[in-house]
């Protein structure tokens, strides 16, 4: 891999400037989603958080930091790993994996923290707030908090601090406040309801590190942006390593941070075919799965017009999935765009399908993955079969499973 | 159907700030929240808003919190927010629905102004709603002959407060602080420059909310605004009471004491 000579993140990456993708609108749209739903208190915030960031995507100081510390601090570039043990379950299909678990905290989740630190910093504020689901979000944040001398508090369903309670003692250990959120239905959807109320409160002096391509206009466009970076090193490698583009590109959609980040290079490849999947949890007749775009319909949550899980009268439908990271009844509004273009293709993986993936790769290739992940490397197994033995398909490997093991034990009898 | 007008009109002949109560439909019960509504306006409360219980309500404080939980409990819905509506407006209280915007959208914007308009509402209070995503609620309301509140907080640059005003009818509704609903030690001292700014762009009459729960509170609100909000305190004594009866008593005797502080 050449990627270790010249810079990682250039202003192009960050900027885009038509090549990857689409920015939004003025009023931060995509099509008819996104925008800002926010009470009137938060929006000089936001525009706030805007205008500095559109500074910083061009300022050579500001990429030459961010390149800094995504190549010294968090790993990068991530390398590619071909699975052909894996893969022989995919219809001899060729996959290849974006290494993101091997990144320093475990997921892709550090490469937007890690941006938007050096955001705060410029915005003058000493203090970040940030929701988390399976707490990787949460142990990302409170681990560019510790690197950068930044206070930090954490909101976390109370749900999954018990789900994830690895994740809580490593935030806690790292300095971070956790703060168990008790209301609703306990989950990321309740920590994000709580996290808005704190910023809402101290956003003088506060910064809200938002974890996913969701919430209000900047949130889609400046979290997509810094990780953006998966797609645009892993579509050099895969062509130094194939001589040519994927056939598909397979992620996890909760939100959509690791989709979108790895979705974008390829977003301009007509051939490259791009595929989401989202947890099915117990099935979609259950009434319990978190298939926001593919059972969702249109409506706002968190700030942002997208699609939700929601009944007739716009009240939210608790979601379900094995997956802490994937258990959010929403979905980034470029996602919701993408779906209805006809870019992006999303579907529904079950907790069963999920869980097979998860012990098929670490016994095929000697790799646990996170549970997350594990819906985009069942996708990859049916994709395969579909596609046949000629395709090429890359799956973003967003996360590692280390904190999923307490989960694991419980499933497998372990 | 009382207007907005008429109580704010009424209420600068007397000489004194308007008292705007607020509760959420279906708490602490469909006929309670009725009831409650009924003795605050009986005790003096002008204006009454319904709160519509949503599923994330990302503006509000743990009273309120409490709350909608309750009523989404007690298995409200839009059409038993209508109810409430209708119950109230019979006391001859203006009567408006605070509501976040999804359950507008998602229930259909001009079917909502219909029922609300048909149901003797006067008019929406929608905190999430931004001038840039408001086009649509605007028309409609504008059809269906009801007031749009929007809020304005101390946060707020002069070119906010200018877009908020252009689209507030009936008045504006000021934010006393920085932070979610809820009663607090004291107002927020940013209130009465908020105010101030916000009558450099509308002639419309200025409500200030967040924090207000005692007279003495009240009085001191009353002297700048031309309207005085109080929720969570009137939620509190709701949750405090030990059964329905003192409830009511308890609500009352607040109503009457903010009622006594605006006329101060």
């Amino acid at each position: 891999m050449s990627l270790t000579e010249g810079p990682i993140v250039t202003a192009a990456d960050l900027a885009g400037n038509g090549v990857y993708g689409d920015d939004p609108d003025g009023d931060g749209k995509f099509g008819i989603f996104g925008g800002r739903f926010v009470p009137e208190a938060l929006i000089p915030a936001l525009d706030e958080v805007a205008a500095e960031y559109e500074k910083a995507k061009t300022d050579e100081e500001f990429l030459r930091e961010f390149d800094h510390l995504l190549r010294t601090y968090a790993g990068r570039p991530t390398t590619l790993t071909e699975v052909p043990r894996f893969a022989e379950h995919a219809g001899g299909a060729r996959i290849v994996l974006k290494r993101e678990d091997l990144t320093h905290t475990g997921a892709h989740k550090i490469n937007n923290v890690l941006g938007q630190a050096l955001l705060t910093r410029r915005l003058g504020k000493t203090r970040v707030i940030a929701e988390t689901g399976a707490g990787q979000h949460g142990v990302a944040t409170a681990t560019a908090a510790a690197l950068l001398g930044l206070e930090c508090v954490i909101y976390m369903g109370a749900v999954d601090c018990e789900r994830q309670a690895l994740n809580v003692a490593r935030m806690k250990l790292l300095g971070a406040t956790v703060v168990p959120v008790t209301n609703g239905s306990q989950t990321l959807k309740d920590a994000i309801n709580e996290a808005f109320r704190d910023w809402v409160t101290n956003v003088d002096r506060t910064h809200y590190l938002f974890g996913t391509v969701a919430g209000p206009h900047p949130f889609p466009e400046i979290v997509r942006d810094f990780a953006r970076i998966i797609g645009v090193e892993a579509r050099r490698q895969i062509l130094e390593l194939t001589g040519r583009l994927p056939d598909a590109v397979c992620a996890a959609v909760g939100g959509g941070s690791n989709a979108i980040g790895i979705f974008h290079a390829f977003i301009g490849d007509e051939g490259v075919r791009l595929y989401g999947y989202e947890a099915a949890g117990h099935g979609l007749e259950s009434g319990e799965h978190a298939l926001t775009l593919t059972a969702g319909s249109v409506g706002v949550l968190h700030g942002a017009r997208t699609y939700v899980l929601q009944d007739e009268e716009g009240q939210t439908i608790e979601s379900h999935s094995i997956s802490a990271g994937l258990d959010y009844p929403g979905v980034g509004p470029e996602h919701a765009w993408l779906k209805d273009s006809g870019r992006a293709v999303y579907e529904g993986i079950t907790d069963a399908e999920a869980m097979e993936a998860f012990a098929l790769l670490a016994r095929t290739e000697g790799i646990i993955p996170a549970i997350e992940s594990s819906h985009a490397l069942a996708g990859a197994l049916k994709l395969g079969r579909e596609l046949g033995p000629e395709a090429t398909i890359l799956v973003n490997l967003s996360g590692r499973g280390d904190k999923d093991m307490g989960t694991a034990m419980k499933y497998f009898n372990l | 159907m009382t207007t907005l007008q008429t109580v704010f009109s009424k209420a600068r002949a007397e000489n004194r700030a308007a008292l705007v109560g607020y509760l959420p439909a279906g708490f602490p019960t469909k006929d309670g929240a009725v009831a409650a509504a009924t003795a605050m306006v009986e005790a003096g409360c002008d204006v009454i808003e319904i709160g519509l219980p949503y599923s994330d309500p990302l503006m509000d404080g743990p009273t309120i919190q409490d709350a909608v939980h309750r009523s989404l409990e007690n298995g409200t819905r839009i059409a038993d927010v209508m109810r409430t509506v209708e119950g109230v407006a019979k006391t001859g209280a203006a009567t408006l629905v605070m509501t976040y915007w999804n359950p507008i959208d998602r229930y259909g914007a001009t079917r909502f102004a219909r029922d609300l308009a048909n149901a003797g509402g006067v008019g929406t209070i929608t905190p999430d709603l931004t001038p840039e995503e408001s086009g649509v609620w605007l028309q409609e309301s504008k059809d269906a002959g009801i007031d749009t509140v929007f809020l304005v907080a101390p946060s707020s640059t002069e070119d906010r407060i200018g877009k908020v005003a252009k689209i507030c009818t009936g008045f504006v509704y000021a934010a006393s602080l920085m932070g979610v609903t809820g009663a607090r030690e004291s107002v927020g001292s940013a209130a009465e420059g908020l105010v101030a700014r916000t009558r450099q762009h509308t002639s419309l009459p200025v409500c200030v909310g967040l924090g207000v729960g005692t007279g003495a509170q009240a009085a001191e609100v009353a002297a700048y605004a031309d309207g005085v909000i109080v929720g969570s305190a009137f939620i509190r004594r709701l949750l405090d009471a030990p059964d329905e009866a003192s409830g009511l008593a308890s609500v009352r005797e607040l109503a009457a004491e903010l009622a006594a502080g605006v006329r101060r």
